[in-house]
């Protein structure tokens, strides 16, 4: 059967199709979707972790015991998860598993463009790379076999435009037979004291060099003769635009990007006039083409930031640009907090008390924006906490009051929480808001340990964090109503003024959570124009639905869409005209 | 089937359904036997910014992505962001743009105007522009949020894909409750097309 998949959907149907038991994931664009999807088939336990490390954790413990795993996360995931990563690599496997990591060139919505391929490399382990949605498919299946086969971890790499696009794919079906999960102890393969692990480090050596061999005659890796003038080797989405712009080249496409099958470029290299590499990112085929001696363009004529496109690599090979008209400037439309966000309060208040706003990745990193303009830093994620700590450890004790550190409910459980532990435990003073919205937005309203139900929708156990942040030792802890713009001015300023850690938790959910009853939107409100009298006040927190209409009234006069208010009631408090009232 | 393939442009503002609707395309281009490939980015544009996705189809697909300057149709949601977009056009390419405005952050908190007579300029730099009234006509087929599909049926005159086709996929892929204003809003506008 056909259907239309996107890159992560037949990763998910990979996954299906290849019997995995267990998939694991924290969601972060672009590879949420994955594990969306593997919900669909009852026959995969899918589950959020807490963070990237505890999802690897998950799926190892799943396959040490025989069954197929799936764990899945975006790039500067993989960061978190580095530590068992490199660590699986030498133990290997019992049951298959898989690591998806998912790339974003061009940074769409990452605070960084790292390219995964490197802790491929960095951790010796085998890595395919799909170039549509079928190849994802393939690849997801084939990549079990692998990793049963040689007795390893695998990593799958997609970027953004394989995650996200769409394409024809053929289906399959489950695996009829499928190992039952048992325990099976195995101690010198799997317990890495020093004695077992250095035995497994020559282990990992030779798969890796069995498998550069093995690479040369898998089908996945694929020579494609045309016009001997030019080669080009190219991998993942580089491979489709290479084939959109030079049409006549040959190429030879590699789906296993680590370890490279060396004697095949050679072949490959002999057979052509002149040798490209078209990647991505980092020179990661490249330099390794070069250091066995083979000369080869690339990074010459290819940016080393951002994502390629057709009209890219048009242009690196010189060839004639379409003729593309230009339009005069527009305004930008960035993303925006939506109408009735439980966290534009806050924001507008930390910015009335010019605090030093220690920020964190979510939805609220999007308090950067103006007219809330109320962020200071954003490195990573769960980093906020730890930053103000480091912050409020040199300043005076004066400027110190003004640290406080943001950062989300999900943010906080995945790393958040260790920051804050640290934060008591050495003394810090600055202070801490878990805006809490009960759901992990910025990605598309995942679940997590916070909001009561798992991601396959059974109730669960929600966590108190009034009670968590105790349990770690804060004295200070206060809950607050975000929307009530009093109280957030005489909270927050209380809690910055004491020269110890305080934590603040705001208690009202996210505007777009759909499960009934947790948020009810408000009675719209309106603008009377009898009585707006164009002082600009209400345009302070920036809500979408707030419209500043030039032409009315004397001095201008500000507009609800009555369409997009969720009734959240904070522009009203911001009215000293009583303009603003529930529309009639 | 010839070799040529055809580069279909969405654009409109994160919440006015356009991935729905270029859902909607891709597998009508499927059921009548194309390639198709699709691309979006998702993440920030679901909160109110700008978005852009990009439909192949023909006989075989490469990229997912329109090159540069190759769109043969710009299908927009909204008049501005359709003319951020218009470079991505080919020389002579189709404009089917909903009349309508959405303001930007810029534009509410009033630091600069929602450019002005951009349906105009539109039909300067493209003579083959049909201005649909989008919300109107989805009133008119019972619904105000079905002016995805009144467009979609305007464009869908454009293409030559038999009409059994999108009727087809518009079942597959619409909630059933929604099911016959959106097919009374695609017959509105395709009898605009
Ligand atoms: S998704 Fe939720 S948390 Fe994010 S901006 Fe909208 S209301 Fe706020
Ligand atoms: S009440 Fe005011 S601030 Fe809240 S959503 Fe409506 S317009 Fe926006």
């Amino acid at each position: 059967m056909k259907e239309i998949l996107s890159g992560n959907e037949a990763i998910a149907r990979g996954a299906y199709e290849a019997g995995v038991k267990v998939a694991c994931a924290y969601p972060g664009t672009p590879s949420t979707e994955i594990l969306e999807n593997t919900i669909r088939y009852q026959e995969i336990d899918s589950s959020w972790a807490t963070n990237e490390k505890v999802a690897l954790e998950v799926g190892i413990g799943a396959s040490f015991v025989g069954a197929r795993s799936l764990v899945t996360m975006k790039h500067v995931g993989v960061n978190v998860a580095a530590d068992p990563l490199f660590t699986l690599s030498y133990t290997g496997v019992n049951g298959g598993l898989l690591l998806i990591c998912a790339d974003d060139p061009e940074l769409h919505s990452s605070q960084n463009e790292q390219d995964s391929r490197n802790y491929a490399k960095f951790a010796k382990i085998p890595m395919l790379e799909p170039a549509d949605s079928q190849e994802c498919l393939e690849f997801t299946k084939l990549a079990y076999e692998i990793s049963e086969r040689h007795d390893t971890p695998v990593m799958l790499r997609t970027t953004t435009r394989i995650s996200h696009s769409k394409s024809v794919v053929t289906l399959g079906e489950r695996v009829a037979a499928v190992a039952e999960p048992k325990l099976a102890r195995n101690a010198a393969k799997f317990v890495m004291l020093p004695g077992n692990a250095r035995g497994r480090h020559y282990v990992v050596e030779d798969r890796i060099t069995t498998l550069s061999k093995e690479g040369c005659s898998m089908a996945i890796n694929r020579m494609e003769l045309r016009d001997k003038k030019i080669g080009v080797i190219t991998a993942g989405i580089s491979y489709q635009h290479v084939r959109e712009a030079l049409p006549e080249a040959s190429v030879l496409k590699l789906g296993m990007v680590f370890p490279l099958p060396f004697d095949l470029i050679r072949e490959f290299a002999s057979k052509v006039d002149k040798l490209y590499v078209v990647e991505e990112l980092d020179a990661f085929i490249e330099d390794q083409v070069k250091a066995i001696g083979i000369p080869v363009t690339g990074k010459e004529i290819i940016s080393l930031c951002g994502e390629l496109t057709p009209g890219r690599v048009r242009k690196a090979f010189g060839l004639p640009e379409n003729a593309q008209g230009t339009v005069e400037k527009l305004p930008g439309r960035p993303p925006n907090m939506c109408p009735g966000c439980p966290h534009r309060g806050v924001f507008y208040t930390l910015k009335q008390l010019n605090a030093y706003v220690s920020g964190d990745i979510g939805c609220y990193t999007l308090g950067f924006m103006p007219p809330l303009s109320a962020m200071d830093t954003c490195v990573c994620m769960g980093a906020s906490i730890g930053m103000a700590t480091g912050a409020s450890k040199v300043l005076s004790p004066e400027e110190r009051k003004k640290v406080v550190a943001v950062i989300g409910d999900s943010t906080f459980l995945h790393t958040g929480i260790n920051g804050l532990m640290d934060m008591v435990y050495n003394k810090g003073a600055a202070t801490v808001i878990i805006l809490d919205n009960r759901i992990t937005a910025m990605t598309g309203r995942q679940e997590n340990p916070g909001s009561g139900h798992t991601l396959m929708s059974e109730p669960t156990n929600a966590i108190d964090f009034p009670m968590l942040c105790q349990a770690i030792g804060v004295k200070n802890i206060r809950t607050i109503n975000p929307l009530d713009l009093d109280e957030c001015q005489r909270v927050i300023s209380e809690e910055m003024e004491r020269p110890e850690t305080s934590v603040i938790i705001t208690d009202k959910p996210c505007v777009l959570i759909k499960k009934e009853g947790v948020f009810t939107p408000g009675k719209p409100l309106a603008v009377a124009e009898d009585s707006c009298i164009g002082c600009r006040a209400c345009l302070k927190i920036g809500c979408p639905a707030i419209e500043w209409v030039p032409t009315s009234g004397k001095k201008g006069q500000a507009k609800i869409d009555p369409l997009l208010c969720n009734g959240c009631d904070v522009c009203r408090q911001l009215c000293k005209f009583s303009a603003i009232q529930e529309a009639k | 089937m010839s070799d040529k393939i055809t580069n279909i442009l969405l654009v409109g503002v994160g919440g006015q359904g356009i991935l729905l609707a270029a859902e909607i395309l891709s597998e009508t281009f499927m059921l009548a036997g194309f390639d198709v490939k699709k691309s979006e980015i998702h993440g920030m544009s679901q909160r109110g910014g700008s978005v852009v996705s990009h439909v192949r189809y023909g006989k075989e697909v490469f990229s997912p992505m329109v090159p540069e300057g190759e769109g043969d149709i710009l299908f927009g949601f909204e008049l501005m962001e359709s003319y951020r977009y218009l470079s991505l056009l080919k020389p002579g390419g189709t404009v089917i743009v909903n009349d309508l405005c959405i303001a930007p952050p810029a534009v509410l908190l009033g630091q600069e105007p929602y450019p002005d007579g951009l349906a105009l300029k539109i039909q300067e730099l493209c003579p083959d522009c049909l201005l649909v009234d989008g919300q109107n006509l989805a009133i008119e087929a019972g619904n105000a949020r079905a002016a995805n599909t009144v467009l979609l049926g305007a464009v869908s005159k454009r293409l030559d894909v038999e009409e059994k086709y999108w009727l087809e996929a518009i079942e597959k892929m619409v909630p059933k409750k929604a099911l016959a204003v959106n097919l009374k809003a695609f017959a509105l506008g395709r009898s605009l097309g």
